[in-house]
């Protein structure tokens, strides 16, 4: 790989994956919406096909939440089902559990992902294992939505990737939607299944467009929990997921400029991975770069890279390389970029890779 | 204390029948007989560990009795061995946590109308809100129960516990047991102000200050807070003053941190021979019955050792298949590994 990938970058404008959408024909079931739009369409219809569901949580009421992701619901479906409680987390969770023994399907918000810390108690030792306390007999049907990752300027505790806390405790999973359509069809998905899963969105996706076929449940090959290919490329597979996948697309938009074909694998669910999905497509293209938000050490992307180096350690020509944001506590919003992989980091990463030489 | 509480009318049952009076009685030797055994079944080999309840018979089967488990639902911590047979749930399934079993119990929770055994300090007081909540929204009557202690009364969660229910007027008895001791430290270390009960004016909730030794107070109270909470006035505290006679668990030794002196006057009377000395005096019970119910409390004790040495391990392979309604590709090869590997097949 030459330096001349590196060249001309622009880290500005994330916005090739909707261009690229918004090329494609498509079909009558397709409409064009934000996340948001396709979170809170996702739980109308959660509320309306399922008459236990409730949701609940800080200003999830009247205000349709910080990100407007309940927008209405309480108005639609009324303040027995989308309801606001006193602001505490552990209170919220602790409450879903109960509620969960009752029948009902929780469908609780935590507004920020940093606001869940004061709530591991009740997620970790409760809710993840009543099921098992229980001997399967008080399942915790419990859709826990956590507005996730960076981006935003926030300020402390707004920004963090929990993602490999949740997935190292047994009974819990974990899924990131990467853009609406996703959002749409995972939300919808998750707030279906009798386990607890935690639903971690990109809040800086929010607001992003994208084409949302409700007609279509699954593309990409592969179950509802399985992961997708977003792209597909001979070279290196980028594993992503939340916020970075978009992000990798557009990485791989600049390197087939200069003849790099990138496969981008959406993980969608860190809890379980797809093994299979990420052991087809390494063993294709020889090359892994794991790409995440949350800090390095006993991040995900070690998860991943040991599953790959399972699965294909003979016929990876380079050792699978992560670009993460580093071990430090999530920064102020003036040293964000520097903290989140950017495309530049990416394409490092990317060229390293491509570069090793065994020996 | 008690002040706060108007007497309940409607709900609350009128003085209790010598027909109730005795099988509190015979209720409470069943628990103390098999609370002692089980210490005993421990030092034997029998079980590696118990938390025991002695001088808390009162206050578990008082309050226990008040249950209408066709509606109701029960959240203990890991030390309501009483309330669990005053429910009528199989012993043998619950004293199976303490044989190390089953972390929960091998009892089924929503049959028995008792969450499985907690062993988080305050960890299931949050769950009976919302199980009571639920209550609200589905447009039920039941009540839940929780049960905590003074210990527990420091945990946050018992505070947004309370918080919550008084804010969503959420049908839930808070059961406070106040034995004197969080392990080694005593009440006056452990609780500002002096009493629990006191704190539920801060939320609007009426509380009831109890001698959680009396086992009539502690049911007549009980009944007045569920039909409290059962009339939709939202929830209610109830403090059952008691004291905790053994050591806080079989690992214990509470000879570090208190005098047999200190024990002696803690206890005062036991609660035990304080119903005796009442029936008694009342003519409603004669030594006859009393030797009668320590005759049953025996065959009974004897009857769950029984099943309890019986219990084998389960199989390994309930960790794998009880995590997840859905499993998952890997846990399933972790468990195909372990089966292998451990089992050689």
């Amino acid at each position: 790989m030459s330096n001349s990938i590196l060249e001309g970058v622009d880290a500005a404008g994330d916005d090739t994956a909707e261009k690229t959408a918004e090329n494609t024909a498509s079909p009558a079931s397709t409409t064009v919406m934000s996340m948001q739009q396709a979170l809170n369409r996702a739980l109308d219809e959660v509320l309306a096909d399922n008459p236990k569901a409730v949701i609940f949580g800080e200003d999830c009421g009247r205000l349709g939440g910080v990100f407007r992701i309940t927008d209405g619901l309480q108005a639609k479906h009324g303040v027995q089902r989308v309801f606001d409680t006193p602001l505490a987390e552990s209170g919220i969770l602790g409450m879903s559990v109960g509620l969960a023994m009752a029948g009902f399907h929780p469908i609780p918000e935590v507004q920020f992902d940093g606001f869940a810390y004061p709530a591991i108690n009740q997620i970790v030792c409760q809710i993840a294992r009543m099921n098992y306390r229980s001997r399967g007999t008080m399942p915790m049907p419990i859709t826990l939505r956590v507005p996730s990752f960076g981006g935003i300027r926030a300020p402390e505790h707004h920004g963090e990737s929990l993602e490999a806390l949740f997935a190292h405790v047994p009974g819990l999973k974990v899924v990131s939607p990467s853009n609406p359509h996703e959002a749409y069809h995972l939300l919808k998905y998750a707030a279906t299944r009798p386990d607890p899963v935690i639903f971690m969105e990109p809040k800086s996706r929010y607001w992003q467009k994208g084409e949302v076929d409700a007609a279509r449940h699954d593309t990409g090959g592969g179950s509802p929990t399985g992961a997708k290919v977003m792209r597909e490329g001979r070279h290196l597979t980028l594993v992503a997921w939340g916020a970075m996948v978009s992000r990798c697309l557009q990485v791989a938009e600049l390197a087939a400029e200069d003849g790099i074909d990138i496969e981008v694998l959406d993980l969608r669910w860190l809890k379980p991975i797809d093994a299979e999905a990420l052991a087809a497509s390494v063993r294709k293209t020889r090359r892994a770069v794991v790409v995440h938000e949350a800090p390095l050490t006993s991040g995900l992307g070690a998860e991943v890279a040991q599953l790959i180096t399972q699965s294909c350690f003979d016929t990876l020509k380079a050792p699978v390389e992560r670009v993460t944001g580093f071990d430090v506590p999530y920064p102020s919003g003036d040293l964000e970029d520097e903290y989140i992989p950017n495309i530049d980091r990416i394409l490092f990463g990317i060229q390293r890779v491509l570069e090793y030489k065994r020996g | 204390m008690d002040t706060l509480l108007p007497v309940a009318s409607g709900g609350a049952a009128g003085p209790l029948t010598a027909d109730e009076l005795r099988e509190l009685y015979s209720l409470m030797v069943a628990v103390r007989h098999l609370d002692t055994s089980a210490i005993a079944w421990q030092r034997q080999g029998i079980i590696p560990g118990y938390a025991p309840e002695l001088g808390q018979e009162a206050a578990q089967v008082g309050s226990g009795y008040a249950v209408d488990t066709t509606r109701d639902f029960v959240f203990p911590t890991y030390r309501e061995m009483g309330v669990a047979r005053t429910m009528g749930v199989d012993m043998v399934a619950y004293m199976s946590t303490h044989k190390a079993t089953w972390h929960g119990g091998l009892y089924n929770p929503m049959e028995s109308r008792l969450a499985p055994i907690q062993a988080v300090v305050a960890g299931s007081v949050l769950h009976a809100v919302g199980w009571a909540h639920g209550q609200t929204l589905d447009g039920k009557d039941g009540v839940a129960l929780t049960y905590f202690g003074d210990g527990a009364s420091s945990q946050g969660d018992v505070h947004e516990a309370m918080n919550f229910a008084a804010v969503m007027k959420a049908p839930v008895v808070f059961f406070v047991q106040n034995n004197g001791w969080a392990i080694s430290v005593p009440t006056e270390r452990q609780v500002a102000g002096g009493s629990v009960a006191a704190r539920a004016a801060g939320y609007g909730i009426p509380a009831l200050k109890i001698d959680g030794d009396d086992v009539v107070a502690v049911l007549e109270a009980t009944r007045r807070a569920f039909a409290h909470a059962r009339s939709g006035n939202g929830p209610v505290l109830i403090e059952a003053m008691t004291y905790r006679r053994g050591p806080h668990s079989t690992s214990d030794d509470p000879g570090r941190y208190r005098s047999l002196d200190e024990e002696r006057d803690g206890a005062g009377t036991d609660p035990l021979e304080r119903l005796r000395q009442r029936l008694l005096a009342d003519g409603i019970a004669d030594e006859a019955f009393f030797a009668e119910a320590l005759a049953a409390a025996k065959a009974e004790e004897e009857q769950i050792r029984t099943g309890i040495q019986g219990l084998g391990s389960r199989p390994g392979s309930e960790m794998f298949d009880l995590v997840f309604q859905e499993t998952t590709p890997a846990l399933q090869a972790q468990a195909a590994n372990w089966r292998e590997e451990s089992e050689h097949v």
